[in-house]
């Protein structure tokens, strides 16, 4: 099983090699959406390496695993380093993404072991994660349903109709991790429409609400701990504060990063000088 | 077996999966906020898996595929037109294309086939859904014309774990099949009268207009024959082709939009891969809404679909 507990300086070794090993793909594919995937890093890092999520890389339907339903499909390139880390397939595959005859395509579906669902439209991950959510509680099973989604997915109306949902029944198993990056495709998400304050409208829903700084490695770990141990019947969602493009320079703050590409020459220097 | 001699199709549906529940706790039955008497019944008895969205077509899809992958079957339940087409992307990315991956069974059940809501309006009639769900990959669609076919249907959807949509009829029709025995749902058509030089082919509502018409003309000396198609997808077109090889004229009668994926492009469609040219005549809405006010008879009056007009445009065929 995997369920890896790590110390925090060797998280952040880990979520820096991940934010590495992102760029090196986005090297190889340009296609892959690198500032959407940047800013989820260390979601994913303390999620799979800080002991939260429970799974079976040689088994990815487990019926015990706990369940991650990506939301925000284009802007998760970042796992697959870490589920090739974690054994769900051969790291060689990391060298082909995009390429004819590989699996792991610019977005990820679930032809990849560890991808639960569809995840290139947005918007649908919440309302599938309360189903599922509904449905382990049938079962009477303990597993919990994580959710990752963008802050952009909000504007989807289906969201709302699952926010709504989730308080009303319960779904104490449910937990909601929102990537803020306060960017969308063409501007500043508050430029579009804005969307605080946040935490007050899914307290509003009977949602319990965390607000933590997604780049953090140790406050995450702390709060994705206690909701797991919550045993409550309250959904939670953690509004994880990041930034869109984490760690390349040229991208952070930038409204058009979702688009941009970085070149191989870019990429070198980079890793260099995270290095 | 119900006995009552004529009940709408969804209580027909509802009572079996009802019936069901007593015995198979891995299903659940959601709606977004639609009803039926049967359906007061099992939301009494089956508070724990009876849930209503509320007015959210979108959730109740989304809802749906995550009990659906936790191994559940499930059931949809809502209007026609507004499960198939206000959630039509819910259908397309959790049941259609993950319904490729994984085994899911969740069966759509859209309540208000064509104009069975008749003075509801254009919002409320559904012409559209029996192309749009077809065209959807890994999807079984089924348009039954009767509450019997209705549990028929009801009992193959829990057996087979797949994404299907039922379109069903607002209203309660007389029974066709209480007198068949044995129905295939594999084979997705029955031969109710058999073909002769002409063949009506109907589904849903219009496979009673398709029987009323046989009767009109068999009164006059003419034999036709009629064929229920419901199933539409997926669609046996060999063993549909041979049954009406022998006929010159077909007549497919559906309420939907003609010429755009309906029932006469599954028939049409079937003939063209088998290599049979029969004059074709095809009977439905034609490209327009209906905003007149009127019961179903005058609607189908008035877009030239009522029962004088479809006899006219058999006998005044050049065939």
């Amino acid at each position: 099983m995997c369920n890896i507990t790590s110390s925090l300086v060797e998280l952040q070794a880990k979520a820096d090699w991940v934010r590495r090993e992102t760029l090196l793909i986005h090297k190889k594919a340009p296609e892959t959406r690198i500032a959407s995937s940047l800013s989820c890093v260390e979601i994913f890092t303390v999620l799979f390496y800080g002991g939260i999520i429970r799974c079976r890389p040689d088994d990815p339907s487990w019926e015990d695993r706990d369940r991650l339903i990506i939301s925000k499909g284009h802007g998760s390139v970042c796992f697959y380093p870490i589920l090739a880390d974690l054994g769900y397939f051969t790291r060689s595959e990391l060298d082909r993404v995009c390429m004819p005859g590989s699996f792991l395509g610019g977005i990820p579906d679930p032809i990849i072991p560890g991808f639960e669902t569809v995840n290139g439209s947005l918007g649908h991950g919440l309302g599938v994660g309360c189903g599922v959510a509904l449905g382990l509680k049938a079962k009477h099973k303990k597993n919990k349903v994580f959710v990752l989604m963008g802050d952009g997915e909000l504007y989807e109306g289906a969201v709302w109709e699952a926010i709504m949902f989730a308080g009303e029944h319960s779904l104490g198993n449910l937990t909601l991790i929102i990537d803020d990056n306060k960017i969308c495709l063409l501007d500043f998400c508050e430029k579009i429409i804005n969307l605080n304050p946040l935490d007050n409208k899914f307290s509003a829903f009977r949602w319990k609400v965390a607000s933590v700084d997604g780049h953090d490695i140790s406050r995450l770990c702390q709060v994705l701990e206690e909701r797991k141990n919550d045993s409550g019947d309250m959904p939670n969602v953690i509004i994880a504060n990041t930034i869109k493009g984490k760690g390349v320079p040229r991208l952070e703050g930038d409204p058009l990063n979702h688009i941009k590409t970085l070149s191989p020459e870019e990429i070198d220097q980079l890793i260099q000088k995270m290095s | 077996m119900i006995t009552q001699s004529s009940i709408t199709m969804r209580d027909a549906f509802i009572q079996s999966v009802y019936t069901r529940m007593a015995t198979d706790d891995r299903i659940f039955f959601l709606c977004a906020d639609f009803g039926s008497p049967k359906l007061d019944d099992l939301r009494r008895d089956y508070k724990d898996r009876f849930i209503n969205v509320g007015i959210a077509e979108q959730n109740l899809i989304n809802v749906s595929t995550g009990l659906a992958l936790e191994g559940f079957t499930v059931y949809a339940y809502a209007i026609a037109s507004f499960i198939t087409m206000r959630a039509y992307e819910q259908i397309r990315v959790n049941l259609s294309l993950l319904g490729q991956l994984k085994p899911l069974n969740i069966n759509l059940v859209g309540v208000g086939a064509g104009v069975s809501y008749d003075v509801s309006g254009p919002s409320h009639h559904c012409l559209e859904d029996l192309a749009i769900m077809r065209l959807l990959p890994n999807m079984e669609v089924f348009s039954p014309a009767d509450w019997c076919m209705s549990e028929v249907l009801a009992d193959y959807s829990a057996r087979e774990a797949k994404p299907k949509y039922f379109r069903l009829d607002g209203k309660p029709l007389p029974p066709i099949y209480d007198t068949i025995p044995n129905i295939d749902v594999g084979q997705g058509f029955a031969v109710l009268v058999q073909p002769s030089d002409i063949c009506l082919i109907g589904t849903g509502y219009m496979t009673h207009q398709a029987l009323k018409i046989a009767n009109r003309l068999a009164a006059i000396g003419k034999q036709v024959g009629v064929i229920d198609v419901f199933r539409l997808k997926p669609f046996n077109a060999s063993t549909f082709v041979q049954s009406i090889s022998c006929c010159q004229r077909i007549v497919t009668l559906e309420e939907g939009f003609i010429g755009n994926g309906g029932l006469d492009c599954v028939v049409s469609g079937a003939l063209a891969e088998q290599g049979l040219k029969p004059e074709m005549i095809r009977i439905g809405f034609k490209d327009k809404f209906c905003f007149q006010i009127g019961n179903r008879e005058q609607l189908h009056e008035l877009a030239g679909m009522g029962e004088g007009a479809i006899l006219k445009a058999i006998l005044v065929s050049k065939a």
